[in-house]
């Protein structure tokens, strides 16, 4: 006999209904990315004024090679992140694995084997790890710190006396120095659109098949346009020529923009649309909860650090495309870049609150703000100060606007 | 009276040396709401721990619906129809009420989560209840006030097809008016079918909800009266262990 009651969904009402409802959620501090987009923007404007480089075709070209390993290292954080963990390890990991991979790809193995074998090495550390936290219950920054101390012997050894070996795997080497041709880098971007709108279409399907109010098209409209405009900005850009002999056109999209791509896509997709991904959340959010909910809390978390550790040989092996060669001291400092990247981008350190894309675009932040200071001349060290107080301001209006949020107490 | 959907006999646990349950029996009935009072440390955690299979008893004999049954585990005790809902309601803050509602039991096709289906089911389970008091299934729990938490904990029940919901102090850290909200919602759940154990310090709401009144005192139940047949003073007896019928063992 239960009366009739309709309850909401967040789907509900006109347009105009609809971005009201997003203000208010913007005013009770759920900003997301929200800060660090303004951030972008704010900083492309200014170092754009400041410098008559900053948006030549080869220095933005240069920005999105520059900034792909620290998004990548990023984005493997906040698998760990999200469950108020961390894993500062993960640079020098990544960086053992890819001595590994130079040493023996240099010494006669084949090279795709030698590739895997390098990430069996990032994969089986975050097996351990995990198995440190989850299993025996070391705190994972004490764990973690315990392997990025002891990794950089491990390279040592590997890399011999030397200390420093070259790439010489010329696939390897065209991910970060060589480019799509021009009308591929046209094909990615129609292929993100089309995905984007392909997955837009489908939950809007679902939603209609069981009879639950539907947002107006207007909003998939508007969301596969943003793509367009701004992707066909920047594949615009990459495809101009952008060499300074002009007898050496260089143009394109850098192959490790497609690759980035792919990566957050899978990455975020796992997040936000499988029980895994669902199951990371609850764990960082209540790992009490999960637990009294059937969850199996400490494969959660050993997968988490798993996937962390894999990702960053990603990145790893990005960072050896670049610099051409593997050294010793590689991995060491990526680590809290990506940590600052993932809280300036609005990751939550105290777990269970953050996108993959919010740490790319965190990414971006500290990127912009490297090249710029380094396109006005200013030392490295003023670039390490700024970045240290963007974190510290990103930090702080996270945690103020979280204060205002109703129910108060989220952290 | 028809078969009891649940029924404890000689339910013994002991912490070391401390007897907690020193042979406790209990009748809880399809539809019924069974209230369980006792002073602070009489067992009642205990009794339901053991229920919901977090803490198996040392001895004794559960018996769901005329089946001598093992309750080992949480799942065990899931998979038979028995839900909890804690005093800590055990909702994960940062995720939205329908993430919670089928945290553990998502919905899923072709490897990924059917959102729409869940979001459906949410909502109906809620609105099968009557719930006024939550505007939209998407908000994260980090932003309902006490009582609609309350609410989303037994609202889970409700879609899990539970037979047995068993509710620890749902009430003890609400205000009046959502406390009134809530034992109308453990009322619901009874007229549904569902057994019902709530555990409650407040004779008050005791009255107001239940149906049977067991009694707890130092880990003997003392008492399983009819709301019907009994009083305040007559309960408040039985709890401060000052009525005639307590039996002193040691
Ligand atoms: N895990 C435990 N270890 C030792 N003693 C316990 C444990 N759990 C409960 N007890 C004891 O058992 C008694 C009953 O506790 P409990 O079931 O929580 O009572 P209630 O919920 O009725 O207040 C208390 O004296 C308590 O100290
Ligand atoms: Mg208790």
């Amino acid at each position: 006999m239960a009366e009739q009651v309709t309850i909401n969904t967040g789907h509900e009402g006109s347009i105009s209904d609809q971005v009201k409802a997003y203000f208010s959620r913007l005013k009770a501090g759920d900003m997301g990315a929200l800060p660090a987009i303004a951030a972008v923007v704010a900083l492309m404007a200014l170092f754009a004024n400041l410098s008559p480089y900053f948006l030549t075709e080869i220095n933005i070209a240069n920005l999105f090679v520059q900034s792909a390993v620290l998004m990548v290292t990023a984005m493997a954080l906040v698998f760990v992140i999200l469950l108020a963990e961390i894993d500062l390890s993960a640079g020098v990991t990544a960086a053992t694995a890819m001595a590994l991979f130079v040493k023996l790809s240099n010494s006669g193995t084949p090279w795709p084997l030698a590739l895997l074998i390098g990430f069996a090495v990032g994969f089986v550390t975050g097996w351990v790890l995990g198995i440190f936290v989850a299993k025996i219950g070391v705190p994972s920054f004490v764990i973690s710190l315990a392997f990025f101390l002891g990794f950089p012997g491990v390279m040592l050894i590997i890399l011999g006396a030397g200390g420093i070996l070259r790439v010489e795997v010329d696939a390897v080497k065209a991910i970060m120095n060589s480019n799509l041709p021009v009308w591929a880098g046209w094909v990615v971007l129609a292929v993100v659109v089309l995905v984007a709108f392909l997955l837009s279409v489908w939950d809007r399907v679902r939603r209609l098949k069981e009879g639950l109010p539907v947002r107006s098209w207007a909003f998939i409209i508007a969301k596969v346009s943003a793509y367009l405009v701004f992707g066909g900005i920047a594949v615009y850009f990459l495809n101009l020529p952008r060499s300074l002999v002009a007898a050496n056109p260089i143009q394109g999209v850098p192959i490790v923009v497609p690759m980035v791509i792919v990566l957050m896509f899978i990455g975020s997709f796992v997040l936000s649309r499988t029980t895994f991904g669902r199951y990371i959340y609850a764990v960082g959010g209540n790992p009490e909860a999960a637990r009294r909910a059937g969850i199996n809390v400490a494969q959660i978390r050993i997968w988490a650090f798993i996937i962390c550790s894999t990702l960053a040989t990603m990145g790893g092996l990005m960072h050896i495309s670049r610099i051409g060669a593997v050294e010793a001291a590689a991995g060491r400092t990526i680590v809290l870049s990506a940590v600052a990247a993932a809280v300036v981008g609005g990751v939550s350190l105290f777990g269970g609150r953050g996108k993959l894309y919010n740490a790319a675009i965190g990414a971006v932040v500290i990127s912009i703000i490297d090249n710029g200071l380094g396109l006005l001349g200013f030392p490295a060290g003023v670039s390490f100060i700024v970045t240290g107080s963007v974190l510290a301001l990103a930090a702080t209006i996270d945690a103020l606007a979280r204060k205002r949020a109703p129910g108060g107490t989220r952290v | 009276m028809s078969q009891p959907l649940v029924k404890l006999s000689g339910i013994k646990k002991s912490f070391g040396p401390v007897d907690v349950l020193k042979g406790v029996n209990l009748e809880v009935y399809a539809g019924k709401v069974t209230a369980l009072v006792g002073d602070n440390g009489a067992g009642k955690s205990t009794l339901i721990k053991g229920l919901a299979g977090v803490q198996p008893y040392d001895d004794g004999v559960v018996e769901f619906e005329g089946q001598a049954v093992n309750l080992g585990s949480p799942r065990e005790a899931a998979a038979m129809g028995i839900e909890v809902v804690y005093q800590d309601l055990a909702l994960c803050e940062n995720l939205d009420i329908v993430q919670n509602m089928f945290l553990g039991r998502e919905e899923v096709s072709l490897g990924t989560l059917s959102e729409a289906k869940m979001e459906f089911a949410a909502a109906k389970a809620l609105s099968s209840l009557s719930v006024k008091t939550v505007k939209s299934v998407r908000q994260t729990v980090s932003s309902l006030s006490g009582g609609q938490r309350q609410t989303v904990a037994i609202a889970r029940t409700v879609l899990r097809d539970a037979k047995l919901v068993i509710l620890d102090e749902p009430t003890a850290a609400l205000g009046v008016a959502q406390t009134e909200q809530v034992l109308n919602l453990v009322r619901r759940l009874a007229e549904k079918g569902m057994g019902v154990i709530i555990i409650s310090h407040n004779l008050q709401d005791v009255f107001k909800v239940a149906d049977n009144i067991a009694v707890l005192y130092l880990g003997n139940m003392v008492a399983q009266l009819e709301t019907a047949n009994t009083n305040h003073n007559e309960v408040i007896g039985y709890i401060t262990g000052i009525s005639a019928n307590v039996k002193e063992e040691i």
